[in-house]
């Protein structure tokens, strides 16, 4: 595994996110938020994990966590389809700008978040966002669940493969369900 | 036109009083006026004159900074660290540093389309003099300059009375790139107006050097009805020496044009353009063909199709010399903006030039003098094809499949591609003898082959996925309809008042360049739904051809299944990036010839008037330059939102509207001074979408205006929900917030969408006569 951006360019300078190397990781980060939320991208009906399609990781995640879900571009549509209603939908860089606003209520009206989890936006695109979070959102953390390390994040899962991917997906998700 | 300078010189001349010898006067400018319309209130506005105008369009969509640095390098107290709040040693923060990025960016575009137009004036005044009267439409076109006429209060006649307007462009473009100096602006929104005054030069540049060549060089004038023009790979006569031009500047390649016909080949070569170029070849030179966008430099010149190079400038690949080389295919550098490191032979014999390069003694020149080029490029070409043959390096199939086993699989070719494809797979593929997925890539591949540069073992794989698309390339025999110019006034006569109230649900312009997320196809796709929901759909430069590279299911193009008109359901191409002014004008001249609304140097209120009034999106789905960043300020200061594809997050600055931010979205009622809630209509002045499914339901949703009657927003919200319903799987959640009277409610919809409002708490409310300017208001009252 390594902790070395995705895209080789996509160098940060003096700040990088820690690098998760266990899905516990991610678990406790998330379960130690008071508001956390899932933000996921048009490549969850792009990537395909062992047969299934991230979305559906996802969904299970999402049941399993209680982490309530924004759905960008037109995922909204595709969650609709599989049963499941996400929390809310908008563009990507609309949740980016309502998180760098500290007044923002949240996504249910209840508060402002303070970890905004990412995943399956295209790369750039994504690390474009969670740099304006970095330095725009100074008291939200950010966490990203690809299988691509996000410099500009607070924490990240490190490059790997899909394999490797899944199976932090499927623990992530076993996990919540068994501890919650 | 308004001013002329004025200078007069005397040899000698005998009076009462004595002799005068060697007298020189000059007196600056002398007012010419033959425009009857009064002066607006800010003709040729300097960098601050429009800034109130700026900072209420900023104040309404605030930036939302995407820093792709948290450096900053410009100067040497640098390297500054601007995380975690840090200030540079020049006291700058992030925000103002990402404004000021932005701004360069612009000043950038902006210099480069003045630039542009500049030396097309010159060359074009040297060749049919100052007097040669500008025309780009004849009878049908009265208002020739709408945004020249807007911004600078200046009405021009001739091609001289051109030189004064870039003066001033010249100008303002250095005040605002003088502005990212280190120690000068300091504050974001300062920053930001600057960038859109570079966009309002931008757009000026831009339409200059439209109309002088519109008007000089036979181009199509304002033709709806522009001939259609043979577009992509597969219609080149490689049995014929190709000439092949890349870039922007058409002058060079009319030197070959007109050499060929002076010389009677009209029919012995191809000359064929990529890029912007080639539009403006097709616009003088029906014969000529056009390629394929920016994207597609390696695949044609690789592939062995072009015997001679003509390089002009902006958007060219800077190794593309090296690339031709390695077909042995001469390069000319024409533009003394990209020289390309050859030696000038402006001043050199013809003939020797071409001796040198048929002979390979020098891979290619410089040559400065157009009329030149034109000799030397169809000599050489005719010289140079019989021994080329169509040289290609492209590798056969079964070498691939040989050279793939030493892929070593570290990945490096997908984590250095843009378009993070899965190339590691397709060699993989490749090795086991199956091209399929190398194949497929073909579509998605930009072309960048930056893959080719960290391969580790120098596999030239984007040779192998244009060779794998071979097939396809081949076949991409299309039709472009050729770049017709302006808006003839008529046609704003007829659809100005449907535009204005709605009833024609919005004009799309899908301008740019091609660094597509998902190859053109998403371009074409997008025009054609709204073609067929009657929307009136521009398109010009890279994405024009995009969306002429596909055919319907009966074998028609975009430009054969819809009429060239600007009227509902029209697909009409302006033509090369300097066209995107004709359709800024557009607008202005809906708000000048329709609603009467002045234009002489009147800029805040023509523009207020766009920007809540006419149902204007621009989408440049595949933006990727520092032109395309103007162009879009350009549109952001007239107030029309402007969407980008994925890759446009780079521009690393959005202007984002809160739909939830109630306050955000009133205006003055010109009636009555009262302030009216109009929801957010339009949304977002400046918006990265991530797919094309997205990018349909935000057109529908942006074309809607606070003006719209309710039978036109009854009209725009049916697309917008029925998108929405396509796409999303439900019903617009923030539908109450576009929803004045029940009356705007499309029929069909009105239980299921009453029931939603009414859920949300709802209230009618009334369509004003909106405005964001308070001196508009015509009821005399105190404005807080």
């Amino acid at each position: 595994m390594s902790c070395e951006p995705w895209q080789c360019a996509e160098v940060s300078s003096t700040k990088k996110a820690m690098a998760i190397t266990k899905p516990e990781v991610a678990i406790s980060l998330i379960r130690r938020a008071n508001r956390p939320i899932l933000v996921v991208g048009s490549n969850a009906i792009n990537r395909k994990l062992e047969g299934k399609l991230l979305i559906d990781y996802l969904i299970d995640f999402a049941k399993a966590s209680k982490i309530p879900i924004v759905a960008t571009a037109h995922m909204v549509g595709e969650f609709l389809k599989r049963g499941y209603k996400p929390a809310g939908f908008m563009s990507a860089m609309d949740i980016g700008n309502r998180l760098v606003d500290p007044e923002w209520q949240g996504i249910d009206g209840k508060g402002p978040h303070d970890l905004a989890v990412f995943v399956a936006l295209p790369y750039y695109m994504q690390g474009l966002i969670l740099s304006g979070l970095m330095h725009f959102a100074t008291k939200l953390k950010t966490l990203t669940l690809d299988n691509m390390y996000h410099p500009h994040a607070s924490w990240s899962f490190p490059n790997a493969g899909v394999g490797i991917w899944a199976e932090n997906l499927k623990v992530m998700t076993s996990k919540f369900e068994g501890g919650q | 036109m308004t001013r002329k300078n004025v200078h007069l010189k005397i040899g000698e001349m005998k009076t009462d009083t004595g002799l005068i010898k060697n007298l020189e006067v000059s007196v600056g400018k002398l007012i010419d006026d033959s425009w009857e319309e009064p002066m607006g209130p800010t003709p040729m506005p300097e960098i601050t004159t429009l800034r109130n105008w700026d900072l209420t369009l900023l104040n309404k969509y605030k930036p939302f900074y995407l820093p792709a640095c948290d450096l900053c390098c410009l100067c040497t107290f640098g390297k500054c660290d601007l995380t975690g709040g840090k200030r540079g040693a020049c006291g700058l923060e992030i925000g103002a540093q990402s404004s000021r990025i932005v701004l360069l960016a612009c000043s950038i575009g902006a210099a480069t389309h003045t630039a542009h137009a500049r030396h097309m004036v010159d060359h074009l005044i040297e060749k049919y003099g100052r007097r040669y009267p500008l025309d780009v439409g004849g009878l049908n076109i009265k208002v020739e300059a709408p945004v020249t006429r807007l911004i600078t209060g200046i009405k021009p006649e001739k091609l001289g009375d051109l030189e004064e307007v870039l003066d001033y462009c010249e100008t303002q473009i250095t005040h605002c790139l003088s502005a990212a100096h280190t120690g000068q602006e300091g504050n974001n929104l300062d920053f930001e107006s600057k960038a859109f005054h570079a966009g309002r030069m931008d757009q000026i540049g831009m339409e200059i050097g439209d109309i002088a060549q519109i008007s000089t060089l036979d181009f199509p004038k304002a033709d709806p009805d522009a001939p259609l023009i043979e577009l992509g790979i597969g219609t080149v006569d490689t049995s014929k020496p190709v000439i092949m031009a890349i870039g922007h500047n058409v002058i060079p390649s009319i030197g070959v044009i007109d050499y060929m016909k002076a010389n009677n080949l009209g029919e012995s070569l191809e000359v064929v353009g990529l890029c912007c170029t080639a539009f403006d070849i097709t616009r003088n030179w029906k014969r000529g063909k056009i390629v394929g966008p920016i994207s597609w430099q390696l695949r044609f010149i690789r592939g062995g199709f072009a015997d001679v190079v003509i390089l002009d400038e902006q958007c060219v690949r800077t190794d593309i010399f090296n690339e031709a080389e390695r077909v042995k295919a001469p390069v000319i550098a024409a533009s003394a903006k990209n020289c390309m490191g050859f030696k000038d032979r402006t001043d050199d014999p013809a003939d020797e030039i071409v001796a040198d390069l048929v002979s390979g003694k020098t891979p290619g020149v410089l040559i400065l003098d157009p009329d030149k080029v034109g000799e030397v490029a169809v000599k050489v070409a005719q010289q140079v094809a019989p021994k080329r043959r169509n040289f290609t390096v492209l590798p056969e199939l079964e070498e691939i499949k040989k050279l793939a086993k030493t892929c070593r699989h570290c990945n490096l070719c997908r984590r250095s591609c843009p378009q993070d494809l899965e190339i590691s797979e397709a060699l993989k593929d490749a090795a086991e003898g199956s091209i399929k997925k190398l194949t497929e890539l073909y579509e998605y591949c930009i072309g960048c082959a930056r893959c080719e540069q960290v391969c580790p073992v120098k596999l030239s794989i984007h040779s192998f996925i244009i060779k794998a698309g071979e097939k396809k390339m081949l076949e991409e025999t299309n039709f472009c309809r050729c770049g017709r110019g302006a808006i003839q006034d008529i046609e704003i006569r007829n659809v100005g008042s449907p535009i204005v109230l709605g009833e024609i649900p919005g004009i799309l312009a899908v301008v740019g360049c091609s660094n597509y997320p998902k190859g053109g196809k998403d371009v074409y796709d997008i025009c054609r739904e709204f073609a067929n929901r009657r929307f009136i759909v521009v398109t010009s430069g890279c994405s024009a051809m995009s969306a002429g590279s596909y055919k319907n299911e009966e074998g028609q193009t975009i430009y054969e299944e819809f009429t060239g008109d600007f009227a509902a359901g029209g697909v009409l191409n302006v033509g090369s990036c300097v066209a995107n002014s004709h359709i800024a004008g557009a607008a202005i001249k809906v708000a000048n010839i329709f609603a009467k609304r002045p234009l002489r140097g009147n800029y805040e209120e023509i523009a207020d008037y766009i920007h809540n009034r006419i149902g204007a999106v621009g989408l440049a789905w595949g933006a990727y330059s520092q032109k395309a960043a103007s162009i879009a300020a350009g549109f952001w200061s007239l107030g029309v939102p402007v969407l980008v594809g994925p890759h446009g997050s780079k521009y690393r600055r959005m202007l984002l509207g809160r739909e939830d931010k109630k306050e955000n979205w009133e205006v003055y009622d010109a009636r009555t001074g009262d302030k009216i809630n109009v929801g957010p209509s339009p949304e977002h002045l400046f918006q990265t979408v991530e797919t094309k499914e997205e990018a349909m339901v935000t057109i529908a949703k942006l074309c809607i205006r606070p003006n719209d009657t309710w039978k036109g927003r009854s009209i725009k919200l049916s697309h917008y929900i029925d998108l929405s319903k396509r796409f999303y799987g439900l019903i617009p959640q923030d539908i109450d917030k576009f929803v004045r009277t029940e009356a705007d409610i499309p029929m069909t919809m009105k239980n299921d969408i009453l029931e939603i409002i009414k859920e949300k708490g709802w209230k009618e409310t009334v369509i004003p006569d909106p405005t964001l300017l308070p001196r508009l208001v015509r009821k005399k009252k105190e404005i807080k």
